[in-house]
């Protein structure tokens, strides 16, 4: 009998694998991480002391209980940490631990993928000392690391005010916050945001103990320049300019969609996530047979919403694998989750995406890293008639890169889309190609 | 100097380890990133312009932090925790 | 109102269209999906005759002339270097068969060097133990087909051709003098001449006009590896097959070998099993590969006859239709040739290149 699939132990995974064991059902649970909780609920390596109210503050009590759920799993489930999924083909996963490559078969399977930082690249930002918010986040949390000794934050999003906190609690000298969203977004975002009081009192405190604590706050500021030479010297943002040696940025999250694309899931369009998403239904189910999304990486809703989505997709996997269960249960996970949905539209309004972001990119802005493909670069493909992302990237190798485009792909579409005239919607998707993450030569096969 | 700064978690066994053949401490319980980058400044050169790279996501995602052990293994720094006695080797990266 | 209406814009398609409009013909190509964007565009990239059988050879030598010539056809370089290309030996047998190829196509001056063991370690010190002998010629070599077939359709264009990209033919008429073609889009377009390089579904024009062809779709496994330093400095080939790899200046290596499946029509991916299986060969014929990591996979549809040679030519019912199909993975090489012959078809009757071996005509019982 193949068992049934989860990729990914953060909440959604977590919740899904917990739910499935409820009704006696032994998951194999996939995840690429050391000790699971996912990048949110990221744990520290063994023999680290911190509390779960020093790492996680008002999340402490969720971050425990995923972490004791996934404990109280582990001895009776088949959890395969350390383990990268590099293919999905014919009902099977192809993985990755070390050095060895292995498969398993699944019956069904939940994709709970998650998501990284969204990048809007600024020039400078390939320096030594520039990370992603969430790079900052785990330097923290994971190792006890602030990334400099001088940290300007900046971009936009929850997490913004989240890491600043963070930091400059734990005693890194945060110099500046730089809000790319102006303050009149989020009053026009209030009524939206009211939805949920509790995350909305948070991001309140965050923002007033920043300011009690004279850490300086600029809204409606935009990162224009990293300088430095082969390591991080100071941020130019308007007239203004700042010493620093670190700096961290991003512009909210986007999905790990790689998995979903090599399934076949059908992708639609998402507005309120400005990018290319597999379809689900209410439930979770996907366009393919079998197949379940969960969590962030199916669309950003944050890890309240991805642990509820988990236990949702396990219920409809149960409920198609033919299992009783609750009959009550699924219409109030999917309320709950409606209502983080409306609170999510309140966050969109409240941390815009910055449209003007691809028209102000200068030529010379590096937009992929790992190809060094520049804005100007991406632009003469476009003005010699392509605006199919997937054509540009065969044109100029944005993409081509050992990332596979998870950084750069959202970026390079806006510029594509602003150069071309066109919508980002049309410019449409990079297509997933295996393997997933870099598989060496050398690989070990199990028979 | 290094790149990182500890705030938290000093008080953990020092683990040895070599840099580009030099010999270098960090703690146990650090990623190879955090080793390197607490006593030095970055971790690899790119492939295009030898420009210097000391990774960005640290989860796993852009692949901008690989390294080289003395096995001829490479390894993702910021998901890899340290072993006392590594050889971290750091790839120069290549003007194109 | 065109002279002629190019069905399909890959390589063939797109160097037909060029060679026919530097000759003063008003030619529309139409494209599907977008032009150099299936086997043409996402094929291995190797520009070789080593290898081919006889009679594709006067092709192919034309072929390697119009390669010589590519930044004055198309505007570019592609990455076409004349590095060579190294067929390597795995045992004594595929050595002699290495040395009977190089006797037999003597007449043609490949300029084949044959090396053995020793000189073969001398002068690619990176080749693995397993190879026990090869054979190189000199100037073949490799090309970005990502960047090169797309060129020619642009080349065509420049020159006067009118290109559709994204319009897919949902039917053709012929009234015994002038095709009629209607796309989705609602484009429609009439010539006297018609020109079927639409690849590995082209099958269908054919069977429209009472040939019915036996071709299917294969589709390669391709890998390309991380930037690495630059090592190979020709693109190698396996004699019986298996394998074949080269590096571009940037230091990526591009290996491919044994087949991906279709994930539907027009899409088509490398299987784990192919990809592994490079892998592991690659191990053992290009043994500085150890460790590097590849860091993504591709594949496309190419079009394959029975006996795994194309189709060029009249058609053998319908005047004025073209052939140009069915490369079995191998027409990148050749397609700027094909395209010049089916050009000089329409402007003069023949081909100067003999094709009468591609015939449509063998296909009938």
């Amino acid at each position: 009998m193949k068992p049934v699939v989860i990729v990914g132990a953060g909440p959604a995974g977590i919740s899904a694998a917990r739910t499935l064991l409820d009704y006696g059902i032994r998951a194999c649970l996939v995840d690429e991480g050391l000790r699971g909780g996912g990048q949110i609920y990221r744990r520290q390596p063994e023999g680290f002391q911190r509390t779960a109210q020093q790492l996680y503050g008002f999340e402490a009590g969720k971050a425990q209980a995923v972490h004791r759920t996934l404990d109280e799993l582990a001895p009776l489930i088949d959890y395969r940490p350390r383990t990268l999924v590099w293919n999905a083909e014919d009902q099977r996963l192809d993985l990755l631990t070390d050095n060895r490559a292995d498969s398993v078969e699944y019956s069904r399977l939940i994709v709970a993928t998650g998501a990284t930082d969204r990048i809007l690249p600024v020039p400078g930002w390939t320096l030594p000392g520039v990370y992603s918010l969430g790079a900052a986040q785990i330097a923290l949390k994971y190792q006890g690391c602030a990334i400099g000794e001088r940290v300007a934050l900046c971009g936009s999003g929850p997490l913004l005010y989240l890491v600043a906190y963070q930091y400059a609690k734990a005693g890194a000298t945060v110099v500046a916050v730089l809000d790319s969203a102006p303050f009149s977004a989020q009053c026009r975002a209030l009524p939206a945001l009211l939805g949920q009081p509790a995350t909305l009192a948070k991001g309140m405190y965050y923002r007033a103990w920043l300011t009690a604590h004279g850490v300086p706050v600029h809204q409606g500021a935009t990162l224009a320049q990293i300088d430095g030479v082969q390591r991080v010297s100071g941020i130019r943002w308007g007239a203004h300019t700042l010493a620093c040696d670190a700096v961290a940025f991003a512009h909210a999250l986007r999905s790990e969609t790689q998995l979903a694309d090599l399934l076949g899931c059908a992708f639609a369009w998402n507005p309120l996530n400005r990018a290319w998403l597999p379809t689900r239904d209410s439930a979770g189910r996907s366009s393919v047979n079998g197949v379940y999304l969960a969590g962030d990486g199916a669309a950003i809703m944050g890890a309240d919403a991805a642990q509820m989505a988990g236990e949702r997709a396990a219920l409809a996997l149960l409920e198609d694998a033919g299992v009783a269960t609750d009959r009550h249960r699924p219409a109030v996970l999917e309320q709950q989750l409606a209502r983080i949905q409306r609170f999510r539209l309140g966050l969109e309004t409240a941390f815009p995406f910055p449209e003007k972001w691809a028209a102000q990119a200068p030529d010379n802005l590096t937009v992929c890293r790992c190809e060094e493909v520049s804005a100007g670069d991406i632009r003469a493909v476009v003005d010699d008639g392509h605006w199919e992302i997937n054509r540009v990237k065969a044109h100029c190798r944005v993409g081509m890169g050992r990332c596979q485009g998870r950084l750069c792909g959202l970026a390079a579409a806006e510029i594509v889309a602003e150069r071309s005239g066109r919508s980002v919607e049309d410019v449409g998707r990079l297509r997933g190609q295996a393997p997933i993450k870099p598989l060496p030569f050398g690989v070990q096969v199990q028979p | 100097m290094g790149l990182f700064k500890r705030l938290a978690e000093t008080a953990r066994p020092v683990v040895a380890f070599t840099l580009d053949g030099q010999p270098a401490s960090a703690l146990l319980g650090d990623t190879l990133l955090t080793a390197v980058l607490t006593c030095s400044e970055h971790l690899r050169g790119s492939d295009f312009s030898a420009e210097r790279r000391a990774g960005f996501c640290l989860m796993g995602a852009c692949q901008d932090c690989w390294v080289r052990l003395e096995d001829g293994r490479r390894v993702r720094a910021c998901s890899t925790l340290l072993e006392e006695g590594q050889a971290i080797r750091r790839d120069p990266g290549r003007t194109a | 109102m065109s002279d002629v209406i190019v069905l399909g814009g890959g390589i063939v398609g797109a160097s037909a269209a060029l060679m026919l409009a530097q000759k003063g013909q008003r030619v529309t190509l139409v494209e599907r999906d977008f032009c150099g964007s299936h086997s043409s565009g996402v094929n291995y990239g190797g520009v070789r005759r080593q290898g081919r059988p006889l009679h594709q050879l006067p092709l192919s030598q034309r072929a390697h002339q119009l390669w010589g010539e590519l930044p004055g056809l198309i505007g570019i370089d592609g990455e076409y270097v004349r590095c060579g290309h190294l067929k390597l030996a795995r045992s004594a047998a595929d050595f002699a068969a290495l040395h009977a190829y190089a006797e037999r196509t003597r007449e043609f001056d490949l300029g084949l060097q044959l090396l053995d063991r020793a000189e073969l370690r001398a002068r690619f010190p990176w080749v693995g133990d397993v190879a026990v002998g090869a054979s190189l010629c000199p100037e073949d070599g490799h090309a970005n087909p990502r960047l090169v077939s797309p060129a020619f359709a642009r080349a065509a264009q420049c020159h006067g051709a009118v290109v559709h990209e994204q319009a897919e033919v949902v039917r053709i008429k012929h009234d015994g003098r002038v095709f009629q073609v209607h796309c989705a889009n609602g484009l429609h377009l009439h010539a006297p001449w018609l020109l079927n390089c639409a690849g590995a579904w082209a099958g269908s024009v054919a069977a429209q006009f009472g040939e019915p062809v036996p071709i299917t779709s294969a589709h390669p496994a391709m890998l390309v590896t991380e930037p690495l330093p630059v090592v190979m400095d020709v693109s190698t080939g396996v004699e019986g097959g298996g394998i074949y790899a080269r590096q571009v200046a940037r230091g990526n290596c591009i290996l491919g070998g044994g087949r991906g499946f279709a994930l539907g029509p027009r899409q088509a991916r490398p299987g784990q099993a192919a990809v592994l299986e490079i892998l592991r060969n690659a191990a053992e014929l290009y043994p500085f590969l150890q460790g590097a990591q590849a860091i993504r996979t591709w594949s496309g549809t190419e079009g394959y006859l029975p006996d795994h040679e194309p189709v060029i030519g009249p058609s053998s019912t319908t005047p004025g239709l073209l052939h140009g199909f069915g490369f079995a993975g191998a027409g990148f090489q050749l397609g700027p040739a094909v395209g010049e012959a089916l050009a000089e078809i329409v402007c003069s009757g023949a081909s100067r290149q003999p094709i009468e071996a591609f015939s449509i005509r063998r296909f009938q019982a």
